[in-house]
């Protein structure tokens, strides 16, 4: 079984791309409508979270099920009282019970391997030497990932987040967009998921975020699908984790732990810009205001809404 | 010497009294009933009660779910608190977190417990290990009347004031701190917090009269590795609750002590750590996962057997698988907190752990499919139920396996794919197993037969009905809909539509199964002691349906030297 398996993990990205085409061409940094899939990856994380999942749970799950519901309609067919009428008697077979115990753990040791080494790249800050999975998640480390350059401190209150820029000593509230404003304002951007104001980051730079709550409030949760990051906030705590971007664009996140009435809507933005577009934000929010900073910001269009 | 005199000449007066009058009738009967069955009974339609509310709570979320936007709970909120404009808009949203915190308490403490360990338990463990009854009878009758005062201030807290948001306790099932505690002002979290104590006070009564009539009541000759899976499914349950109900009682007690006594447990800027809580939450909630799927792992069983008339295939393996559930159940909790900041050391040991799970898992699942391979499978309702169990639970099973990893947990976690998943282990798991259940013991519960066509399409009604329930939202889930949302961003709209279609659906069948219920109490079809032929072996069998008010008063005796298995 695990040869079988093994050889239709090579034929799997081409058969999901077939079967379900949204797998294959997921937006990134929104989700889109209709959507089966994860949302697309921009960072080395992502990357490795989507081919760990679409490479191989989501076809160890399917072949499981599929597996049970053969058997099943095997022992339907079959064994039904007209088509047998006499019930053998058996109760014990050592070899299949032998076979259907130490299978399963081999399965499961095979997808262990990928998973230590997708949570270890995970919670494994980058110090720039160390080589991160990407896509390939059976290699030893491919993918160079540069030292911190940025720290930003999100802190999560009831009900917005707040981005400390903690090198510069700025910070500023992001709250979200309500309707009359986003469609006078922003129409582009989508309903439950525009904020005021975005955490702005440059591409292909490492942003090691640190994440934590109003220390009298309660828990929330970072999370950015297209990053492959979620960590909680949690009041008296200081929860650490990080990303790198390259593609620029816009990538939205919501609250993803419960926190009250307002749950819903305190979404997460964060726009990845290049490095002389962030450069000139930067200088203007440490001049003045966060307002101000936005004004130097492009601003977002159909084509590059992600 | 004396003493136990005296009470020889009692227990012979008593028993004197007893031949002479009967058994107490009307409302005493079941008030103040010390009678197993009568007591499974009241568990059985307490439980189906609560599941008609929790059912009806949902409905009300998959309603407002239907639709991107708010439709549903600020009109709500306007006829309960005569409120209006934002502030009714507030009060709504307040008001959707109080009915998934609702639904979920009632469907776990309130129906699937008392229906499985209350219900099918209290009739069916007695009858199968060859019982008279539980052990301690008077026992039983207060672990059965707590639980209405317990579901009572459930209800009462859902109209009690929580701070300037509304009325009812609006923060999820887990009672996280510090919502559960700053987050929630007023009575409404204290009135929840009293009735969890109530609720898991009956239960630990019911374990410990569990575990008390397994160990000393069975039958002579039956020793424990002769003793029905169901039984032993109960037992290790029993054992689950014991050691893990306590913990939820002491975190509970320490969100009370916090809320109302100044204490800071779970308090940061008084030293505690909201984090705390979540360790002991699932300390208990990891167990009582189990809690709510083992009871039906062996009445699946049973039912598997009868219906293929076949013994079950590895009754050793199956026993052992349990207690090897019921054991590694307790100590991988923490794979409910992957996000909250733990080491990557501990995250590494809690993916382990919870793949460990599935091993024994996998070999119930296929031990059910090797006891029907070479059997004469009659497609009767119980055994539908029992093969629609199988597949489903596979299904919730592997998402379980995909879910236990850490590093792919993050691109899901608190989304509508844990939503899916639990749902498919409980309310396509347990729930199906329930109806199997019901239908395999409901002839010889109230002596009745019910109509079996009408038993078959309420199972290919909800079978379809809760696959597009929850089906879909494994899409919303990997797409990154967070779960507890009343509202979501338009994309969500076209899953979440099909979930709700499929919620009217599931509901469709619900009508009728009580529909059924109503037209087998009024049609009175008698049944037999043994309605489903020679597959149907253990005790409760050859008894007479439905059983005489006090069975075995001579013991029956299982012979030592055949091997049932």
């Amino acid at each position: 079984m695990a040869g079988q398996f093994f050889r239709l993990m090579r034929f799997a990205p081409g058969i999901a791309a077939i079967l379900m085409p949204s797998l294959a061409s997921a937006a990134t940094g929104q989700p889109t409508p209709g959507e089966i899939g994860l949302q697309g990856s921009v960072t080395p994380i992502m990357d490795s979270i989507t081919s760990f999942h679409n490479g191989i749970l989501l076809w160890t799950a399917v072949l499981i099920s599929l597996l049970v519901f053969v058997l099943l309609a095997i022992v339907v067919l079959r064994f039904n009282a007209r088509a047998n009428p006499t019930p053998s008697r058996f109760t014990h077979n050592t070899l299949v019970e032998v076979i259907w115990t130490v299978l399963p753990a081999v399965v499961l040791i095979i997808i262990a391997i990928p998973s230590f080494a997708v949570l270890t790249d995970q919670l494994t800050i980058p110090d720039g030497a160390r080589k991160y999975l990407g896509s390939n998640i059976f290699s030893f480390g491919e993918v160079d990932v540069p030292a911190p350059a940025l720290t930003i401190k999100a802190t999560g209150a009831q009900w917005y987040w707040t981005y400390e820029y903690v090198d510069e000593g700025k910070s500023f509230d992001s709250n979200i967009l309500d309707e009359p404003t986003r469609l006078a304002q922003t129409p582009v951007q989508p309903r439950l998921l525009a904020v005021d104001n975005m955490l702005v980051v440059p591409v292909n730079a490492t942003v090691r975020v640190q994440v934590t709550a109003d220390p009298t409030g309660v828990i929330h949760a970072f999370a950015v699908p297209s990053f492959g990051i979620i960590i909680d906030a949690v009041p008296g705590r200081l929860n650490e984790t990080w990303f790198n971007a390259r593609k620029e664009g816009v990538y939205y996140g919501q609250c993803r732990e419960l926190c009250g009435k307002d749950h819903a809507f305190m979404p997460i933005a964060v726009r990845v810009v290049s490095q002389p577009v962030y450069d000139a934000w930067i200088a203007a929010l440490k001049s003045g205001s966060v307002a101000d900073a936005n004004a130097t910001l492009p601003p977002i269009t159909e084509e590059q809404p992600a | 010497m004396a003493d136990t005199h005296a009470l020889e000449v009692h227990d012979a007066h008593a028993h004197e009294a007893h031949e002479h009058h009967g058994h107490p009738t009307g409302w005493r009967r079941y008030v103040y009933s010390t009678n197993h069955k009568d007591i499974g009974t009241m568990y059985l339609v307490f439980a189906l009660i609560a599941g008609v509310i929790g059912a009806l709570l949902s409905g009300m979320m998959r309603l407002e779910l239907q639709e991107p936007g708010i439709q549903i709970f600020h009109g709500l909120a306007s006829m309960v608190y005569g409120s209006s404009g934002p502030e009714a808009l507030d009060q709504g949203k307040h008001l959707y977190n109080v009915f998934t915190t609702a639904h979920a308490l009632i469907m776990i403490f309130f129906m699937v417990m008392p229906a499985m360990i209350g219900g099918f338990a209290n009739w069916f463990v007695p009858l199968q290990i060859g019982a008279p009854d539980m052990a301690f009878p008077r026992m039983n009758n207060i672990s059965f009347w707590l639980l209405p005062p317990a579901f009572l201030l459930l209800l009462i807290s859902m109209f009690m004031p929580s701070g300037e948001a509304g009325t009812g306790v609006g923060g999820g099932w887990t009672l996280y701190a510090p919502l559960a505690t700053t987050g929630q002002p007023g009575p409404a979290m204290d009135f929840a917090i009293l009735s969890i104590h109530i609720a898991g006070a009956s239960s630990i009564l019911g374990a410990i009269n569990f575990i008390t009539t397994i160990f000393n009541m069975r039958a002579p000759g039956m020793t424990m590795h002769k003793m029905p899976l169901f039984p032993w499914a109960i037992l290790v349950t029993a054992f689950l609750l014991l050691l893990s109900l306590p913990v939820l009682a002491g975190g509970i007690t320490m969100l009370l002590t916090d809320r109302n006594f100044g204490t800071a447990f779970f308090k940061p800027d008084e030293g505690g750590d909201p984090i705390l809580f979540q360790h002991l939450f699932w300390f208990f909630g990891h167990p009582e996962v189990y809690i709510l799927i083992l009871p039906g792992f062996g009445m699946i069983s049973h039912i598997v057997s009868t219906f293929s008339k076949k013994p079950v295939f590895g009754y050793l393996a199956m026993v052992y698988a349990m207690v090897a559930i019921g054991g590694v159940g307790f100590i991988v909790w923490a794979h409910h907190m992957y996000t909250t900041g733990l080491s990557l050391n501990v995250q590494r040991y809690f993916v382990a752990a919870t793949m460990v799970i599935a091993v024994p898992t996998g070999v119930k699942i296929f031990s059910w499919i090797a006891t029907m391979w070479g059997g004469s499978i009659s497609f009767r309702p119980p055994m539908l139920w029992a093969i629609g169990f199988i597949f489903l639970f596979t299904v919730g099973g592997v998402t379980g396996v995909v879910l236990a990893n850490a590093g792919f947990d993050r691109a899901v976690h608190d989304t509508y794919y844990v939503v899916a998943h639990f749902h498919y282990v409980l309310s396509l798991g347990a729930v199906f197993a329930i109806f199997a259940g019901w239908y395999y013991w409901y002839p010889k519960m109230f002596g009745l037969m019910y109509n079996e066509r009408l038993a078959t399409a309420h199972f290919w009604i909800t079978f379809v009905g809760v696959n597009v329930v929850f089906f879909p939202q494994h899409f919303l889930g990997l797409a990154g809909m967070p779960r507890r949302y009343i509202d979501y961003p338009d994309a969500f709209a076209f899953w979440n539509r099909v979930s709700s279609i499929g919620y009217y659906i599931t509901f469709a069948g619900l009508l009728l199964f009580l529909y059924l219920l109503f037209e087998a109490a009024r049609k009175k079809r008698p049944a037999p002691a043994n309605p489903w032929g020679e597959g149907a072996t253990t005790l409760e069998w050859t008894l007479p349906s439905p059983p005489p008010f006090h069975q075995f008063e001579t013991l029956p005796r299982v012979d030592t030297k055949a091997d049932a298995h």
